[in-house]
């Protein structure tokens, strides 16, 4: 990928990684109690922690639902 | 000799691993699906290889949480034989059955094709038949073989003797070319800290009679089998 950028043109670039993004959906009663449910998904699911780190934001949906 | 051969949706070694039990070695072999509870006292168990859920999120990642891996759990505390071959592999990594990981092949290519392999330990009951030093011809074909294992991790297996096979060339040398994913040290096989869970990315049930180009596979089954026999 890097080196398809470099023959586009783009030759300013210095590194292109790639990495997984995942959109969780869920209910809680705070925001606490949601990034701990969060964090322990990532943990024993969605990441793998002897070859994979995670980080993750929380959002609240703006129409309430 | 009863072999459990485990079934994921997405599995698709799991027909050469009964042929080869059955057919080639004339032992009793039958399949356990991902949602059973029980093994049916099996003897041995065996994780096949395919794409388990699809290879979704990870290779193995999935399939680690099926019903049926609570028994897998309990079997392999008991001292009971667990043999993940490719996928399998990858799913007794995912369950913390097996230390270390699997990434993506560092080509970023499906491997499919025959390799050599050094047997490292010939003292476990995966490789009891084997000597040290045994150069196995068996093929690959994954793309997310890529073995890892932190440094400190990797030092405690090689003390601990847990490293069974590494990629190698015909005469046995470990070279860069001989390794077909980058994985660590070239590591193709590993084993638990008490021996009885085993994992490896070639497939010796596609190596088990000359019409398949090598029968080098036999050697691993055979090593099962005689290490049941004795206990």
């Amino acid at each position: 990928m890097e080196k398809s950028l470099k023959t586009l043109g783009y030759e300013t670039v210095q590194r292109v990684r790639v990495g997984k993004y995942m959109e969780v959906f869920l209910d809680a009663d705070s925001r606490e109690k949601a990034s701990d449910l969060v964090k322990e998904m990532s943990q024993r699911l969605l990441s793998n922690p002897v070859i994979e780190d995670f980080s993750y934001t929380l959002q609240e949906p703006e129409d309430g639902k | 000799m009863k072999f459990a051969i485990l079934v994921f949706p997405g599995s698709n070694c799991d027909l050469d691993a009964y042929y080869l039990v059955k057919d080639v070695l004339k032992h009793e072999a039958y399949y356990v699906r991902y949602d059973q509870q029980d093994l049916d006292r099996c003897d041995a168990l065996i994780l096949p290889g395919g794409f388990s859920y699809g290879d979704y999120l990870r290779s193995g990642a999935i399939a680690r949480f099926s019903p049926v891996m609570e028994a897998v759990q309990e079997f392999a505390e008991q001292g009971g034989l667990v043999f993940g071959i490719c996928n399998g592999f990858q799913v007794l990594t995912e369950a913390g059955l097996l230390p270390g990981a699997l990434y993506r092949n560092q080509s970023l290519q499906f491997r499919c094709r025959q390799v050599f392999l050094r047997v490292e330990n010939g003292d476990t009951p995966y490789t009891g038949s084997a000597a040290r030093g045994d150069v196995l011809k068996i093929p690959v074909a994954h793309g997310d073989g890529c073995y890892y294992a932190p440094p400190d991790v990797l030092k405690q297996m090689e003390e601990n003797r847990q490293i069974l096979l590494r990629y190698c060339d015909a005469k046995g040398e470990i070279t860069e070319e001989a390794n077909p994913n980058g994985s660590s040290d070239n590591i193709a096989g590993v084993c638990n800290k008490r021996g009885n869970v085993a994992g490896m990315m070639p497939h010796p049930e596609r190596a088990g009679e000359a019409v398949l180009g090598s029968e080098d596979g036999l050697v691993i089954f055979e090593s099962i089998c005689h290490y049941m026999e004795q206990f």
